[in-house]
C-alpha cells in the first residue's frame, strides 16, 4: 500500500491549485493543530498556491497541549504562511459551562464545531476555501466530528490512509517532531487515537487497505492473518459512520430530487 | 510523412461554447505549425463528469459548432470528442474524424464503463460497431477510451488491417502506488500490445485537468508499428506536441511481423 510519492505530490498540489482557482479563489484557510494531517495539507497547499495564499489558524482550547501549539507555530513560520492563534476557550466555555457539559464526546464535538465556525468565517474574510485535513482512515471509521473537523471545501488527503500521510509527510520534509508525534485529537490529557480505537494505525490501515481498496472478503482477510473480531469491529465502524460521508438524507417527493435524480458535479461550469 | 499534433487539453465542464472557442485556437495553432492532423481527447467539447449536463451539451451533426469544425477541416484533419444527439433523442459519447470539409467518420463509444467511479451507461446510449475509414493516415480506426481495452475491438481492427488506431481518452489517475501507477501502466501496456499485434500506429490522446477531485493524468503517447514509443506528453499538465510519422512504416513492420497476413483464418 505504499504510494508513489512523486506522482501523489504532483496530483495533490495540482488538485489544490485547480479546485481552488477555477472556482474563482486564490487562498485556502486551514486549521493547524500541530499534528501530521493538518501539517501535510498545509504543506501541499503552500506548494500549490504559494505561502502567501495559505491562512492557517491555530485554535487551542485550555486543555490543548502547549507542545502542539508550539509545533504548529514553528511549522507555520518555517513555511512562511500567514497564521494566527485564537484561543477558543472563552467561546467554548461560555456554552459548555453554561450547560454543564462534561461528556467527552460532546465536548470534543463542540470544540471541533467551534473551530469549523471560525475557519468558515475566516474563509469569507480571506476569500478562500477551507482546506480539509481528514485522512482516509478517519473518514472510513467515522473518527471525526460531522460538520466539525470533517467539514471542508476541498480535501487533498482524504484518499490517503494515516500511514500514507506519514509516508508523504516524510517525503515532503514535515518536521520530525510532528511526524513522530503520537496521533491524538488533543481533547484531554493522555488521549490518543490508537487508544480510542483500540488498534495501531499500522494494523488498521493494513486491514482497511485489503478490505476496502482490495475488496477482500472475510475468508481472505483471515487467511492474511487478521482476527475475526477485528474485521467485524471495523466493518461495523465503517457501516455505522456511512451517514457522515454523505449529504443528509432527503425525502423524495418530486420527479427530480437533489442528489438522487438532480445530479451535477461541484465543478459544473468550471 | 504526416505531421500530427496531440492536443492534451483540459476542457471546462459543461461549457460547450468556451471549449469550442479553445478548439478553434488550438486548430489554428495546428494549421500554423503545418500539421496534417490534430487530435483532441474524449469529450473534448464538454468535459467528462457531466451527469445531468449530458442533455444540455448534446448536439447533432447539423449543429453550428460541428459545421464550423467541419469547415476548418479543409486545412487540417481534426479528431475530437463530444456528446452526439441522434434523431431518436438518444445521446452518445462520440468521436468525430473530420477531413477535407467532411465528417468522415462518427464513432459512438461501444463499451461504456459503468463500474466503480464510472457511470457512462446511466447516461449514454451504446454504439454498436468498431469500424474505420480510409483517411490520409491510411486505414484508420477511432476508438474512445474503454473501447480500446476490449479484445473484441482489437479483433475488429485486426480484421480490417488498420494502419492507424486513434484512441481518445479521459483516463483518470487511480492506483498511484509505489510499485506501479495503475492507469499509466495499464494504458501503456494496452497501446503497446495493440501496436505490436496489429502492426499499426497507435495514437493515444488523454486529457488533463481535475473534475470533482478526479485528476486526468494526460500522458498522451504514440507507439509505432514496431511497438516503440515514439512520443510521450507530460503527465497531469496541459500540453501540445507535434510529431511526423511515416504511415508506410506499417508495411515495413509487417515484413518481420506478418500477423495481419494470417488474420482471416481463425473464425468466419
Amino acid at each position: 500500500m505504499d504510494i508513489n510519492l512523486d506522482i501523489c505530490t504532483h496530483i495533490l498540489t495540482n488538485f489544490i491549485s485547480e479546485e481552488t482557482k477555477k472556482v474563482g479563489f486564490h487562498n485556502v484557510i486551514v486549521g493547524l493543530s500541530g499534528g501530521v494531517d493538518s501539517a501535510l495539507s498545509t504543506k501541499l497547499a503552500s506548494i500549490a498556491l504559494g505561502s502567501n495564499s495559505v491562512f492557517a489558524y491555530i485554535l487551542p482550547y485550555k486543555l490543548s497541549k502547549r507542545e502542539n501549539i508550539d509545533d504548529a507555530i514553528t511549522f507555520a513560520k518555517q513555511l512562511g504562511i500567514n497564521y494566527e492563534i485564537l484561543d477558543i476557550t472563552p467561546m467554548a466555555d461560555s456554552y459548555l459551562s453554561l450547560n454543564n457539559i462534561i461528556d467527552k464526546v460532546r465536548v470534543g464535538n463542540v470544540l471541533a464545531r467551534i473551530r469549523m465556525v471560525i475557519l468558515f468565517d475566516r474563509s469569507v474574510q480571506h476569500e478562500g476555501l477551507v482546506l480539509g485535513t481528514s485522512n482516509k482512515t478517519e473518514l472510513l471509521l467515522g473518527y471525526g466530528t460531522w460538520y466539525g473537523d470533517m467539514a471542508s471545501s476541498i480535501n487533498p488527503i482524504g484518499d490517503l490512509y494515516k500511514t500514507q500521510v506519514w509516508q508523504l509527510g516524510e517525503y515532503l520534509r514535515i518536521p520530525v517532531n510532528i511526524l513522530e508525534k503520537t496521533p491524538s485529537a488533543d481533547l484531554w490529557e493522555g488521549q490518543t487515537d490508537e487508544s480510542d480505537i483500540g488498534y495501531r494505525y499500522k494494523e488498521i490501515d493494513s486491514l482497511l487497505f485489503y478490505m476496502v481498496d482490495q475488496r477482500m472478503n472475510r475468508d481472505k482477510l483471515i487467511k492474511l492473518g487478521f482476527k475475526e473480531d477485528m474485521i467485524e469491529k471495523f466493518k461495523e465502524m465503517i457501516r455505522k459512520s456511512q451517514f457522515k460521508r454523505q449529504l443528509p438524507v432527503i425525502a423524495k417527493i418530486s420527479l427530480r430530487t437533489i442528489d438522487k435524480d438532480f445530479r451535477y458535479c461541484r465543478d459544473w461550469g468550471y | 510523412m504526416k505531421k500530427i499534433m496531440l492536443a492534451q487539453t483540459s476542457p471546462i465542464l459543461g461549457e460547450l461554447n468556451k471549449n469550442f472557442l479553445k478548439h478553434l485556437d488550438d486548430i489554428d495553432r495546428g494549421i500554423e505549425e503545418k500539421c496534417d492532423l490534430i487530435i483532441f481527447p474524449e469529450l473534448s467539447l464538454t468535459g467528462y463528469c457531466l451527469r445531468d449536463l449530458v442533455y444540455d451539451v448534446a448536439i447533432n451533426g447539423e449543429h453550428e459548432i460541428i459545421r464550423k469544425l467541419i469547415d476548418k477541416s479543409h486545412k487540417i484533419s481534426i479528431v475530437f470528442g463530444f456528446v452526439y444527439l441522434d434523431e431518436h433523442g438518444l445521446v452518445y459519447n462520440a468521436g468525430a474524424y473530420l477531413e477535407n470539409g467532411v465528417l468522415s467518420y462518427l464513432h459512438k463509444k461501444v463499451f461504456l464503463p459503468d463500474y466503480t467511479m464510472f457511470e457512462e451507461g446511466r447516461y449514454f446510449a451504446r454504439g454498436t460497431t468498431v469500424n474505420g475509414i480510409k483517411t490520409q493516415m491510411g486505414d484508420t480506426t477511432l476508438l474512445i477510451c474503454e473501447d480500446a481495452l476490449h479484445i473484441s475491438s482489437a479483433y475488429a481492427m485486426f480484421r480490417r488491417g488498420v494502419s492507424t488506431v486513434i484512441i481518445i481518452s479521459n483516463s483518470p489517475a487511480r492506483g498511484v502506488y509505489k510499485e506501479q501507477f495503475y492507469s499509466k501502466s495499464m494504458w501503456e501496456t494496452v497501446t503497446k500490445f495493440i501496436s505490436m499485434s496489429l502492426t499499426s500506429y497507435v495514437i493515444f490522446v488523454n486529457r488533463t485537468g481535475v473534475e470533482e477531485g478526479i485528476t486526468f493524468w494526460g500522458g498522451s503517447h504514440i507507439f509505432n508499428p514496431f511497438g516503440d514509443k515514439i512520443i510521450g506528453l507530460p503527465m497531469i499538465s496541459e500540453s501540445y506536441k507535434t510529431i511526423e510519422i511515416d504511415i508506410n512504416d506499417t508495411s515495413r513492420a509487417r515484413i518481420n511481423s506478418p500477423f495481419y497476413r494470417e488474420s482471416n483464418n481463425i473464425v468466419g
